[in-house]
């Protein structure tokens, strides 16, 4: 929609003696455009070194497509392809079966930056700004000089278009270089509509941490209905598959809450509304305002003002003193909180399903807070862990953060989220944590933000600010999955001490009975078995004295927890053996364990 | 098929003719012994057998071997165990362990008892030592564990170490106007060379009897060196005494030979010890019985035996260089007060004194810093000085 433009003075100093009059300085004065300041700041969009490059035009293009599927509700099926031209060059193909772009749309989308649906509307996506996809772009044109390929398809009726697209930096507009359609590209696109974006630009590919891979298998996770198809530049290819066939619900549209605003934006909109009276313009542009709130923030600001307000008030005669006024009103006044209908978790279920995917671990626990506000910003929280497995047990553990279901790689130690995961104290749920850091063992903790407007440090979205309301809720969250790894813990470790009782016992029990017989000739095998029935009774009572002190949560409830997986090695192996292993004997009693068979959530990794 | 047992040893027995005289003499005696103690060890099996069928908790008392549960009898002048005991449980996952090494140790016993043979506290250790079936777990992981268990089994059946057949390792020498049998065999302590005889670590009457003995006391001194100079000297022969040595901490059988010398040939004992805790606590070992072993005391304990020295006033009295001192550290000042706090100690002023006195000097001293004087001055000057003068501690 609208172009955002800066003015940026640019002082040239006199070559000759003397002062400049205001015309030659006028002359070095002149216009620039948002494209030209972030190709001079592209660290800002998260191009500053080339590794970090590959992995943000991966991103954006990821980001869009996935957003793109969503609002047409289509399953998303995403290919992403790179491959090496030579040593830091490389192509970036990305597929997906989205709805296609219409044609004469491609350019503003593709081509200038700061065009898109996000960034004026309330309302929960991956994008905010829409910037990203066009500065992938531009920066492939900025490094190699070629332009962006896109073939999109809106329809089956109709044939691909297909355009390449060169960014004119200096007017924030792309031109048209090649266009034609073309029939031929129909088999990309199997599903009848899609888009496919290719991009060569410069950089530096390498595994690991912050590496492409790792912002794939983590966009998997938080995305459980996407598929997504990887293929790497040593032609390598890596599938996620889909772990849910229901897309997330749309996410609503709302319009803004009065608190969650400025008075820079308040004077902005009193200047830009149609409505004509004061009333009905805070009824028209804001949530949760209507006529009796309404006409209780005018009388607010009357009490405030000079001039008298009131719901009548004509918009257009009320000055900038007046809305000084208003702003004050509504920071005093109390106002129902912003409807949270408009946010969209990825609800525990589907976040205990991508992260059973993609981590092997054996204790899956999630939580998901109910929605509430920062600075009139509806947001919600999701937490969710994974524990033990074959995670490293020695390194501390790790932090997946995901704002909107992007996942966030850079700049762990600056988010909210890292700060709420050092302040819970893991001790208490059975953990080692040294002081001020993460907790130490073969722990993943997934924190997830909702939020209509997720509050970033940066543009580059990489981590997410500080603010107490958010750090309260992720701790909260953090602390109810904790609980649940505590309670599974220490069952753990009672069952392990019961087992290795009850080992000790038999261990010696043979013996002692050998002993006996040697010394006064009682029979073994009679004084073993009465020994080991002893022993069996002993342990069990041992066990059920801690039920009652309800330090050891029965098995039962965690089990019938639906946010909690549990995948027992040991227990799996044992039914293989067909041996009633000591746990399902413990436990539970035999009547019980049949009906718990069946409710069981014992998935078993796929691939 | 403890019978059989029986027989086929006793007909090895025949080819060493000594020990089968030695047998038949003490034999009536040790048979009835055996007895007992075989009696002792099918009880403790038996009840543990039968609480075991009956599906009640298999448990075995056993008194407690600490200072808590430590009486000094005041009229005897000797350390006797009280009447506190604790229970062992097979159904507690601390002390399952220790409940089976209990039973094998007693098995092991009761084999060595029927075979009629003696094991040393290592044999004893290899004898019940084995892997347990199924698993990787040995039954013992050190001697020393099985030695505390014999211990443990000792005060249970109320039977001495002896009884069950076990010995420790020898230690301890001896040497003086003294013949003694030992199994059978006659030896003349008169005549052992540089050597000395070595005290067996069994000295019960069935083993050792006493012949003839002329001295008038027995010195005991606290290692082998001094020993050697008072050997080498022929002090035992100039001053018709016996000379022994006990290697230290003096372990049982010299102190049960002591006891039976004392008590047996009515000789005084005295005591040339190191001037620190650890000599001080010789002595007390000597004259009122061990912690650890108070249960023994009765037939170990000496309650008249002296303190000869060396005390702590010897640096001055005997014009000692300063070299000879040997500073207190802190394990040192914490145990000689410890020691100072045991009532047998405590009621005696000048033992007090005497600790005191060292704990003021800040040093301790060895008997070997006599040497820094003369060569042979502790065995010609030093030692016939204090018993020419009666100058003891008690």
């Amino acid at each position: 929609m609208a172009t955002t433009t800066r003015k940026k003075k640019t002082a040239r100093k006199a070559s000759t003696s003397g002062r400049v009059s205001a015309e030659t300085l006028a002359k070095g004065q002149r216009e620039i455009s948002v494209s030209e300041f972030f190709a001079k700041n592209r660290h800002l969009l998260g191009f500053d070194n080339p590794r970090k490059a590959l992995l943000t035009a991966v991103k954006e293009a990821v980001d869009n497509a996935l957003d793109a599927c969503e609002e047409a509700g289509i399953l998303p099926e995403i290919h992403v392809r790179l491959l090496q031209k030579d040593e830091s060059r490389f192509k970036l193909t990305i597929r997906d079966n989205g709805p296609g772009i219409v044609r004469a749309q491609i350019e503003s989308i593709f081509g200038k930056l700061l065009y898109g649906s996000k960034f004026h509307r309330m309302k929960m996506s991956r994008g905010q700004q829409g910037i990203g996809i066009s500065a992938a772009g531009m920066y492939g044109l900025m490094t190699t000089g070629k332009p962006v390929h896109i073939v999109s398809k809106t329809s089956r009726r109709k044939p691909p278009h297909d355009v390449v697209l060169k960014i004119d930096t200096s007017k924030n507009r792309a031109e048209v270089v090649k266009e034609k359609e073309d029939p031929k590209s129909d088999s990309l696109f199997p599903g009848g509509t899609g888009t496919q974006v290719v991009i060569e630009l410069e950089g530096r590919y390498q595994k690991g941490r912050q590496s492409i891979d790792e912002y794939l298998e983590q966009t998997a996770i938080a995305n459980p209905h996407a598929q997504i198809t990887w293929i790497t530049p040593t032609n390598e290819t890596i599938e996620f598959p889909r772990a849910v066939d229901e897309l997330p619900d749309e996410a609503k549209e709302i319009k803004p809450h009065p608190k969650g605003i400025e008075l820079g934006t308040l004077i902005q909109m009193l200047e830009r509304t149609e409505s004509k009276s004061l009333s009905a313009f805070l009824q028209d542009e804001f949530s949760r305002v209507g006529q009796r709130k309404a006409s209780e923030l005018a009388k607010m600001a009357d009490k405030l003002s000079s001039k008298t307000i009131t719901p009548r008030s004509r918009v257009s005669q009320l000055g900038h003193a007046e809305a000084e006024c208003l702003y004050k009103a509504i920071q005093e006044a109390s106002i129902m909180a912003p409807p949270t209908d408009c946010l969209v978790p990825i609800g525990s279920r589907a976040l205990l399903a991508g992260l059973l995917k993609e981590v092997q671990a054996e204790f899956f626990a999630a939580a998901t807070r109910p929605p509430t506000v920062y600075r009139g910003n509806p947001f919600q929280m999701e937490v969710a862990i994974a524990f033990g497995g074959n995670l490293s047990s020695e390194e501390s553990s790790r932090i997946l953060r995901f704002a909107n279901r992007v996942p966030l790689l850079y700049q762990q130690s600056a988010c909210s989220s890292f700060k709420a995961v050092t302040e819970t104290s893991w001790k208490n749920y059975g953990l080692t944590q040294p002081r001020n850091s993460l907790p130490v063992g073969p722990l993943v903790v997934l924190v997830h933000m909702a939020s209509v407007w997720v509050p970033f440090t940066s543009e580059s979205k990489e981590a997410i600010a500080d603010y107490d309301e958010i750090r309260k809720e992720m701790k909260l969250a953090l602390q109810e999955c904790g609980r649940k790894l505590g309670t599974y813990l220490r069952r753990r470790k009672q069952m392990k001490k019961q087992s290795e009782r009850r080992g000790i016992f038999e261990r010696y029990i043979g013996e002692i009975s050998t002993s006996c017989h040697a010394i006064v000739g009682t029979d073994p095998k009679k004084l073993y078995e009465a020994l080991l029935k002893q022993a069996t009774r002993k342990t069990r009572e041992a066990d059920q004295k801690l039920d009652l002190d309800g330090k050891i949560v029965s098995a039962k409830r965690l089990e019938q927890d639906d946010d909690v997986i549990i995948l027992e090695e040991r227990q799996v192996t044992m039914q293989e053996d067909g041996d009633e292993g000591l746990f399902d004997n413990d436990v539970v009693t035999t009547t019980k364990r049949k009906t718990r068979k069946k409710s069981k959530k014992k998935k078993k990794k796929t691939s | 098929m403890a019978k059989k047992k029986t027989t086929k040893k006793s007909a090895k027995k025949t080819v060493r003719k000594t020990k089968k005289t030695s047998k038949v003499r003490g034999g009536a005696v040790s048979k009835q012994r055996d007895k007992k103690t075989i009696g002792k060890i099918e009880a403790l099996a038996t009840s543990v057998a039968k609480s075991g069928l009956a599906q009640r908790e298999p448990k075995i008392e056993i008194p407690i071997r600490s200072v808590s549960n430590m009486k000094y009898n005041a009229k005897k002048r000797i350390l006797e165990m009280g009447s506190s005991t604790q229970q062992r449980e097979l159904f507690n996952v601390g002390q399952a362990r220790k409940f089976m090494q209990m039973l094998l140790v007693s098995k092991g016993c009761k084999d060595l008892i029927q075979a009629e043979k003696t094991l040393s506290l290592r044999g004893m250790y290899y004898m019940t030592l084995h892997t347990i079936e199924g698993t990787s777990e040995k039954t013992f992981n050190e001697q020393s564990e099985s030695d505390t268990i014999l211990e443990d089994l000792e005060v249970t059946i109320d039977g001495l170490r002896e009884e069950l057949h076990v010995f420790a390792k020898k230690r301890g020498t001896m040497v003086g106007n003294i013949t003694v049998i030992d199994n059978g065999d006659e030896i003349d302590c008169r005549r052992m060379g540089t050597g000395g005889y070595a005290i067996p670590s069994i000295c019960e009457p069935s083993v050792i009897q006493f012949k003839n003995c002329d001295a008038d006391f027995i010195l005991h001194v606290e290692k082998d060196t001094v020993w050697s100079r008072f050997n080498e000297d022929r002090f035992w022969e100039k001053h018709n005494c016996i000379l022994t040595e006990g290697s230290g901490q003096p372990p049982r059988g010299v102190r049960r030979l002591l006891h039976r010398m004392h008590m047996e040939l009515g000789i005084p004992v005295y005591c040339l010890l190191d001037c620190d805790p650890w000599g001080h606590y010789i002595y007390s070992v000597i004259k009122q019985g061990s912690i650890n072993l108070a249960f023994e005391s009765q037939r170990m304990a000496i309650p008249d035996a002296k303190f000869i020295g060396i005390r702590a006033e010897d640096y001055d009295r005997c014009k000692l260089s300063n070299d000879v001192k040997i500073a207190l550290n802190e394990r040192d000042i914490t145990r000689a007060k410890q020691i100072m706090e045991y009532p047998w100690f405590a009621e005696k002023r000048p033992w007090k004194k005497e600790i005191k006195t060292m704990l003021g000097n800040g040093f301790k001293m060895e008997v070997e810093s006599l040497i820094t004087k003369d060569i042979s001055y502790v065995s010609e000057v030093y030692v016939p000085q204090r018993l020419a003068d009666g100058d003891f501690l008690d």
